[in-house]
C-alpha cells in the first residue's frame, strides 16, 4: 500500500455527495421548515459531534469564504476548535475567523450569535434531533404524516399539560417553532432566548442533522414563531435577580442584554458571563476604546 | 478569575491526542503491531471491523484496528469516514452466494445436503479452556501447526469450486415462495439515497449488513427469546470467498476484480396463511455480511424475517418494527450520539435551570395557571 499521505479532495466529501447536499439545501429553502431527507455521509468525527452541520459547511464553502465555528457561543470550545481545524485542513485557502462580522459562513452548536446577521451571511446549525414531534411521537413515518397535515395538536396538549402540572411550560431549549405558518421545526438546542431571532432575519439559517439524515431551512425574511397557547405568552430565559429584579450583567464586559452562562462559585453563589465570546470581546474592546478617548 | 471558562481548546485537544498516542506506544521494548499480524492472528476482529465499516479493504481495516487500538466501533468508523472521501468508480452487478468458494457450509435442516456439510474452521466446538502453552509461543510452534495441517490425510481431495444452495432443493419442491429476480431490481443504496420509511427490503438488508454486531445480536435475540415468533431453521450457513466481478471498462463484459470473505445465512420459518387460497409455503429470512461473523448473519436473517412480518401485519414487538430495528443497529451512529453527551451542554442546561427555577417559583407563589 502507498504509504504517502493520500490527497484529500477540497471539502473532504466527494463531488456527488456535495451535489446531493446542495440539491437538498435548495429543496429545504423552497419548502421552509420541511425536513428534507438526504443520505448523509460519515465524517471523520463522531456522529453527534456536528457531522450534519459539517456536511452543510463543506458543501457550501468556497475559497472566498470566511468561516467561523462556535460551540456554546464560543470559538474556543474543544469541539469548535476541532471542527474549525478540520475545515482548515481540508479546504485549502479558506480563511477562518473568530469575528462574527467578518464571517460569511458560521457553523454553530446551541447558539445564534448576539449580533444580528446580514443578508450575505449563512448560519449553519448542528442538529441532534430534527423533529419537534419526537417529544410526543416516536415513530418517524407517523410524524411525517403529522407534519404533512400540519397536525401539531399533541404538542399543544403537551404545553397545556405542562401548565396544569407546573404552571409553566417546561420546554427549556429546542423550542418548537412554526415556520412560514406551516411546518413546526426543532430549531436545534438553542435557548428560547434565541428563538425570536429566527423570525424575519435577513440571513439564511440552515439546519443539518447528520445522524438523522435531514436538512431543513429558515430562509431569509421568513416568519418563525414559537408554538404557544393563545393566552400563555412565550417566555425566554429570565436573567433577573429574584429579589432585586435587576438583570444580571456579564462579569467580563458588563453587558446586560446578552445570553449569560452561569458559573458556580466556591461560596455557593453564581457569577454570569456572556456565552457569545466574540460579542463579549467586542463589548470589552469598545469599552476600552471609549476609555482611551477620555 | 476563577469563574472564567476553560480556555485553550486547541492545546487541550493536542495534548489529549498525544496522550492517546503515548498509551499505544508506551512500552518501548515492544515492536509495533504489523498489519499482517492483525490480519491473520486477529482475523475475528478484522472480520468485525470490515463488516461494520462497510468497506472491504483488509489492509485499511487492519490499519484502523491498529490506530483505534482495537476498539471496534472506532476502527469501523475509520473505514466509514474514508469511504466518504472516495469517488464511486463503478457498480458491480448483483452477485449470488451460490458463486461462493466455500470454506464452511452447514445446514441445520437436513442431515445430508447436496455437496455435503463442511464444518470448516469454526470456534463452535472448541472447548473454551485456556491453552496455557500459548503464553509462550514462538515461530517454531507456528511452523509445526502448518506442517501438521498440510500432512492431514485427505488434504489433496478435490472439492468443487461452488456448491448448490440448500434452498434450491426446497424451492424445486415448491415449498418456498418463488425467488425474486434480484438482478432485475436495482438494490436500494443506503449510502446514496435518503432513508424514507417504509423502506424496500434491500435497504434494510444493507443497513443490517453494516450493523454493529452486538446491536444486531441483541435485536435478533429478543425475537428468538420470545419478543417475536420467527422460530428459524438455518437452511444453510456458508462462509467463503465470493468472486466479485465488475463490468469491463471497454467491453462491458463481467471481469473478476477480486474476492471477498463473506458469511451468508438463509433461514426458513413457518408458513403463513395465504388469503387467496394458494397452497402454503415456508417463509424466508436472509443475512449476509463481510468477513466471518456467524452470530450476526443468523440474527440478521431472523430480523429480515421479523421485519417482513411487521410490514405485512403491523409490528407487535420491537424486532418486527423496521424503523426501530434499522435506526438503532448502526454502531457508528449509536456510538457517536451516546458519546456526544460528554460535550458541553452549558447553554441547554442554563435553559433547564431557568425552567426549574421558574416552575418552583410559580409553585411557591401559587400562581394561577
Amino acid at each position: 500500500m502507498n504509504t504517502a499521505k493520500r490527497k484529500i479532495p477540497f471539502g473532504f466529501i466527494d463531488d456527488q455527495a456535495k451535489r446531493e447536499i446542495r440539491r437538498s439545501i435548495l429543496k429545504a429553502i423552497a419548502i421552509p421548515g420541511y425536513q428534507t431527507p438526504y443520505s448523509s455521509r460519515e465524517m471523520p468525527m463522531a456522529r453527534g459531534f456536528g457531522t450534519g452541520g459539517l456536511q452543510l459547511t463543506l458543501s457550501l464553502v468556497g475559497r472566498q469564504d470566511v468561516v467561523k465555528v462556535i460551540d456554546q457561543g464560543s470559538d474556543d470550545s474543544v469541539n469548535a476548535v476541532n471542527i474549525r481545524q478540520f475545515v482548515q485542513d481540508v479546504c485549502e485557502g479558506v480563511q477562518t475567523t473568530l469575528r462574527t462580522q467578518e464571517a460569511s459562513l458560521i457553523q454553530t452548536r446551541h447558539r445564534i450569535p448576539e449580533v444580528p446577521l446580514r443578508e450575505d451571511q449563512v448560519l449553519v446549525f448542528q442538529v441532534p434531533y430534527p423533529d419537534s414531534l419526537v417529544i410526543v411521537e416516536s415513530n418517524e413515518a407517523t410524524r411525517k404524516c403529522m407534519h404533512g397535515e400540519g397536525d401539531y395538536s399533541r404538542l399543544l396538549v403537551k404545553l397545556y399539560e405542562d401548565m396544569v402540572h407546573f404552571k409553566k411550560i417546561t420546554l427549556s431549549h429546542r423550542y418548537p417553532t412554526q415556520i412560514h405558518t406551516h411546518y413546526v421545526i426543532d430549531p436545534s438546542p438553542i435557548p428560547r432566548y434565541d428563538v425570536p431571532r429566527l423570525h424575519q432575519a435577513p440571513n439564511l439559517f440552515l439546519f443539518g442533522a447528520g445522524r438523522e439524515k435531514k436538512i431543513y431551512a429558515v430562509p431569509p425574511y421568513t416568519e418563525a414563531r414559537p408554538l404557544v397557547l393563545d393566552d400563555i405568552p412565550f417566555e425566554v430565559e429570565d436573567f433577573t435577580h429574584p429579589e432585586t429584579g435587576d438583570r444580571y450583567c456579564c462579569e467580563v464586559c458588563g453587558s446586560d442584554r446578552s445570553f449569560l452562562e452561569e458559573f458556580k462559585q466556591a461560596d455557593g453563589g453564581s457569577v454570569w458571563q456572556c456565552s457569545d465570546t466574540d460579542f463579549c470581546a467586542s463589548m470589552l474592546e469598545a469599552a476600552e476604546a471609549a476609555e482611551g478617548v477620555i | 478569575m476563577s469563574y472564567v471558562a476553560a480556555k485553550g481548546g486547541r492545546k487541550a485537544i493536542q495534548a489529549a491526542n498525544e496522550a492517546m498516542e503515548y498509551l499505544r506506544t508506551r512500552n518501548t521494548d515492544q515492536s509495533a503491531l504489523l498489519l499482517e499480524t492483525i490480519k491473520t492472528q486477529l482475523h475475528g476482529l478484522l472480520s468485525r471491523v470490515l463488516s461494520e465499516g462497510g468497506l472491504y479493504s483488509e489492509e485499511l481495516a487492519a490499519l484502523a484496528i491498529k490506530q483505534a487500538a482495537g476498539d471496534t466501533l472506532e476502527a469501523a468508523y475509520y473505514l466509514r469516514a474514508h469511504r466518504s472521501a472516495c469517488p464511486r468508480l463503478g457498480e458491480t452487478p448483483v452477485h449470488c452466494g451460490s458463486e461462493m468458494r466455500v470454506i464452511r457450509r452447514v445446514s441445520a435442516a437436513f442431515k445430508d445436503i447436496p455437496g455435503g456439510q463442511i464444518l470448516g474452521p469454526t470456534p463452535d466446538y472448541l472447548q473454551r479452556l485456556f491453552r496455557f502453552e500459548l503464553l509462550k509461543e514462538d515461530q517454531q510452534a507456528f511452523s509445526e501447526v502448518t506442517q501438521r495441517w498440510f500432512a492431514t490425510p485427505g488434504m489433496d481431495t478435490e472439492i468443487p469450486d461452488t456448491f448448490p444452495k440448500v434452498l434450491d432443493a426446497l424451492r424445486a419442491e415448491g415449498l418456498l415462495p418463488p425467488a425474486e429476480d434480484a438482478a432485475e431490481k436495482r438494490p436500494f443504496d443506503i449510502t446514496r439515497e435518503p432513508l424514507v420509511f417504509p423502506l424496500p427490503r434491500s435497504a434494510g438488508l444493507s443497513i443490517m449488513a453494516r450493523g454493529e454486531t452486538g446491536s444486531v445480536l441483541a435485536m435478533g435475540y429478543s425475537n428468538m427469546r420470545g419478543y417475536g415468533d420467527v422460530h428459524p431453521t438455518v437452511a444453510e450457513l456458508r462462509v467463503g470467498y465470493l468472486p466479485i466481478t465488475v463490468p469491463h471498462s471497454v467491453t462491458g463484459e463481467p471481469v473478476e476484480a477480486g474476492e471477498i470473505l463473506m458469511t451468508e445465512c438463509e433461514v426458513v420459518a413457518m408458513f403463513e396463511a395465504d388469503e387467496e387460497g394458494a397452497p402454503p409455503v415456508f417463509t424466508l429470512g436472509y443475512g449476509a455480511c463481510f468477513g466471518r461473523n456467524e452470530a450476526k448473519a443468523v440474527c440478521m436473517a431472523v430480523l429480515d424475517r421479523s421485519m417482513d412480518i411487521g410490514r405485512k401485519q403491523g409490528p407487535s414487538n420491537p424486532s418486527e418494527d423496521e424503523e426501530f430495528v434499522l435506526l438503532h443497529v448502526d454502531g457508528i451512529e449509536s456510538m457517536g450520539f451516546a458519546t456526544h453527551y460528554k460535550m458541553p451542554h452549558y447553554i441547554t442546561f442554563e435553559s433547564d435551570l431557568d425552567r426549574i427555577r421558574q416552575a418552583r417559583n410559580a409553585a411557591g407563589k401559587g400562581e394561577d395557571a
